[in-house]
């Protein structure tokens, strides 16, 4: 192997990295929703080209950063997330699955035509100076906007963490996650920590999609390509783990990368669906799979 | 009841002013008066919204404003056109097309993309009703054998042949000459056709380059850092992109990103690089950048009215080929309409095999189709990209600037 070649190698490594940090935040509202309620969000890319439009739109109209806008985002998202479960997801909790399902895509097309109806079929993204820009370390070069997302997916699941295990609503949240009997028993108000945790589960998804718009522009039809690619990295991480979802996006954003290097990037989609029938094969819980938050 | 109208020296005066009005008119209005009765319905498909809106909707203006230089030209027709959406799909070109001949259209347009313009030629055929292409360069269309398509717009071969001669042309006149290039393509029907011409027609081209990669990736790709990072690891010379226009911005964007600078960004004849989106977005970075594309004749006086007609109503639109070509497949409609004096397809299929249109829009010879139905005599320009406009560097006669190669670095002084 020639210095070249690894030099090439530890880039695209780095690029797989910074993209899979973000593929990680994304898919962390899918998981934490799930882990929780034992309820699968189908419309997770939906609410996320939501964020991405209230970031372009901050952006557009009212020339805020989507950085600068990602707390408000997250807010309102969460306030919403909360409202939704308590109004209309709530009453579903523990109805068979495809009575949930059918519920939550039906809130998903709902979502994209209203996306539709009012900011049209056409890709808007944002246009920032440091779209253009990169850091170099020695030979090795770091896009701006990927490093600047990175680390605030970094800053989010952190936060999460403390969360759950440093507040005294994270633990009950995770106390009725690992026994909603129990948690009932003892006296915790569990239907409010669902809404509560809907609306976490909901702001990861609204700082998401104010980060991605920096790195890709947003149509309606975004959606369906980024529900599946979270169901993708959180059954890879292992489904309701939060951990796991940042493994898996990690672990899709690299090989990608690296398959792209290696084989052709035409190709690179394909690792993702082969690491997922690797993992439903060998290890059907996911990598990091049995309640791990 | 009856009615009685009484001539009086009043009712002598208004008809005596009326025709003189129209004696003394202007002559675009007594052309307008004395237009083809009845008009040809045409549809034009074009993708005016979806991923290449922005495209579709640039070949929108060139049909906005297709009748007025007509009225300009002097042309006695007036073409009624009714627009359909082919969404950037397949799919929907095809329904579009079904659809706007139910409506009653005699000849359809479009429809910018080759795979939207093969299911719409499928329903041409079928139907009987003739198709004249505007942009859409997959060889296929016009070697099916297909009894009602044209085509004004050069195949992939063409177009790659006649970027490639100025390829030569361009390292002869800099002095400088790439040894290795890497090629990155879009993979849908126009990206393949281009690249998989350009590997058949390379070896016997005689290029001074070597091509060390072929790159190629999804239309609809939100993310070209993999395929650029890839692309940069071969320490190409130059960079060959077979793109449209939201990969267009992508690729250079990785490219700024990544540091990678070739010796040039040289386009084999795909969109992409010259569209006013483009300009818009990458600001400093889109200079530069070479296309090898077929180009407006800026010494045409047709070319001119289009120009003049397009100005005054998009000021704030620039006009390119987009506009350019779709503006001539009307054109083309236009004279097949008055030549046939009928809006039966036989009649203007007949009309359209036997067009000669000397007096067009884009660089080349006479609008002249062959058997097959393909326009040959239209001819590439080497469109260099200067202070944010697309402007032709070569062939020196139509040469509206020097040209700029190598391409200066991304923070060169030369990019303000």
């Amino acid at each position: 192997m020639t210095a070249d070649f690894l030099l090439n190698l530890a880039q695209a490594i780095i690029n797989g990295l910074l993209t899979g940090m973000v593929y990680g935040l994304m898919a962390l509202g899918l998981s934490v929703i799930f882990g929780v309620m034992r309820i699968v969000n189908f419309a997770h890319g939906e609410m996320m080209v939501v964020g991405m439009y209230l970031a372009w739109m901050g952006f557009e109209y009212l020339q805020v950063s989507p950085m600068l806008s990602l707390p408000v985002i997250a807010a309102l998202f969460f306030g919403a997330g909360y409202i939704l479960q308590r109004s209309l997801i709530s009453p579903f909790i523990g109805r068979p699955e495809h009575q949930q399902f059918l519920l939550l895509l039906a809130v998903a097309i709902l979502l994209v035509n209203a996306s539709l109806a009012i900011a049209g079929p056409d890709s808007r993204g944002v246009q920032m100076e440091s779209q253009f820009d990169s850091y170099e370390l020695g030979p090795l070069v770091f896009d701006a906007v990927r490093l600047h997302a990175a680390l605030a997916a970094v800053a989010i699941a952190l936060l999460l963490w403390l969360f759950f295990t440093r507040t005294r609503t994270g633990k009950s949240i995770r106390a009725a996650a690992d026994n909603n009997l129990a948690a009932l028993v003892v006296g915790l108000d569990v239907r409010r920590l669902y809404s509560f945790t809907f609306g976490i589960g909901a702001a990861c998804v609204g700082a998401a999609g104010a980060l991605m718009i920096t790195i890709i522009p947003v149509s309606p039809f975004l959606a369906v390509e980024y529900t599946l690619l979270a169901f993708v990295i959180v059954i890879v991480g292992g489904l309701g783990s939060m951990t796991g979802a940042l493994l898996g996006g990690l672990l899709i954003g690299v090989s990608e990368a690296v398959a792209g290097l290696l084989l052709q990037p035409s190709l690179k989609s394909m690792f993702s669906f082969g690491l997922l029938i690797l993992v439903l094969l060998l290890r059907p819980q996911g990598l990091l799979g049995k309640g791990s938050q | 009841m009856t009615s009685h109208k009484t001539f009086t020296r009043r009712y002598l005066g208004q008809t005596a002013l009326a025709g003189a009005t129209l004696i003394g008119a202007p002559l675009p209005l007594r052309y307008a008066a004395a237009q083809t009765t009845g008009n040809l319905k045409v549809a034009l498909l074009l993708p005016t919204s979806g991923i290449q809106a922005q495209i579709g909707q640039a070949c929108r203006r060139g049909a906005d404003v297709a009748n007025d230089v007509f009225t300009d030209m002097k042309l006695p027709v007036k073409l009624e056109i009714v627009n359909y959406d082919t969404e950037s799909k397949p799919d929907v070109a095809r329904t579009q097309a079904e659809k706007a001949i139910d409506a009653g259209c005699q000849m359809l347009v479009g429809a910018f993309d080759s795979g939207q313009t093969i299911a719409i030629a499928q329903v041409a055929e079928q139907r009987g009703v003739p198709l004249v292409v505007n942009i859409a360069a997959a060889p296929q269309i016009t070697e099916q054998g297909y009894k009602f398509v044209v085509r004004n717009f050069p195949t992939a071969p063409m177009l790659i042949t006649g970027a490639l001669s100025l390829h030569k042309e361009i390292f002869k006149v800099s002095g400088k000459t790439p040894k290795t290039a890497v090629m990155m393509g879009v993979n849908d029907t126009f990206g393949t056709s281009m690249v998989n011409g350009i590997k058949a027609l390379f070896p016997k081209l005689d290029m001074p380059y070597e091509i060390v990669d072929t790159i190629t990736y999804d239309p609809a790709a939100k993310d070209l850092s993999v395929e650029v990072g890839r692309a940069k690891a071969t320490k190409a010379e130059l960079l060959i992109p077979v793109n449209r226009l939201n990969d267009a911005k992508l690729m250079i964007q990785e490219m700024v990103k990544q540091r990678w600078e070739p010796m040039g960004v040289m386009n084999p004849g795909a969109p992409g690089l010259y569209e006013q989106d483009f300009f818009k977005t990458m600001g400093k970075y889109s200079d530069f950048l070479i296309s090898n594309v077929p180009w407006l004749d800026p010494k045409s006086a047709m070319t001119q009215s289009l120009e003049k007609r397009h100005a005054a109503k998009f000021p704030n639109d620039q006009l390119d080929i987009n506009a350019g070509f779709t503006f001539e497949g009307l054109l083309v409609a236009a004279q097949a309409w008055i030549t046939a004096k009928s809006t039966k397809a036989d009649a203007l299929m007949d009309a359209l095999r036997k067009t000669k249109i000397d007096l067009h829009v884009i660089i080349g010879g006479p609008i002249q189709f062959d058997a097959k139905g393909q326009n040959v005599n239209i001819k590439a320009a080497a469109v260099e990209n200067l202070k944010r406009k697309p402007t032709v560097v070569m062939p020196a006669e139509s040469a509206a600037a020097p040209l700029v190669f190598p391409m200066p670095g991304w923070n060169d002084k030369r990019r303000t």
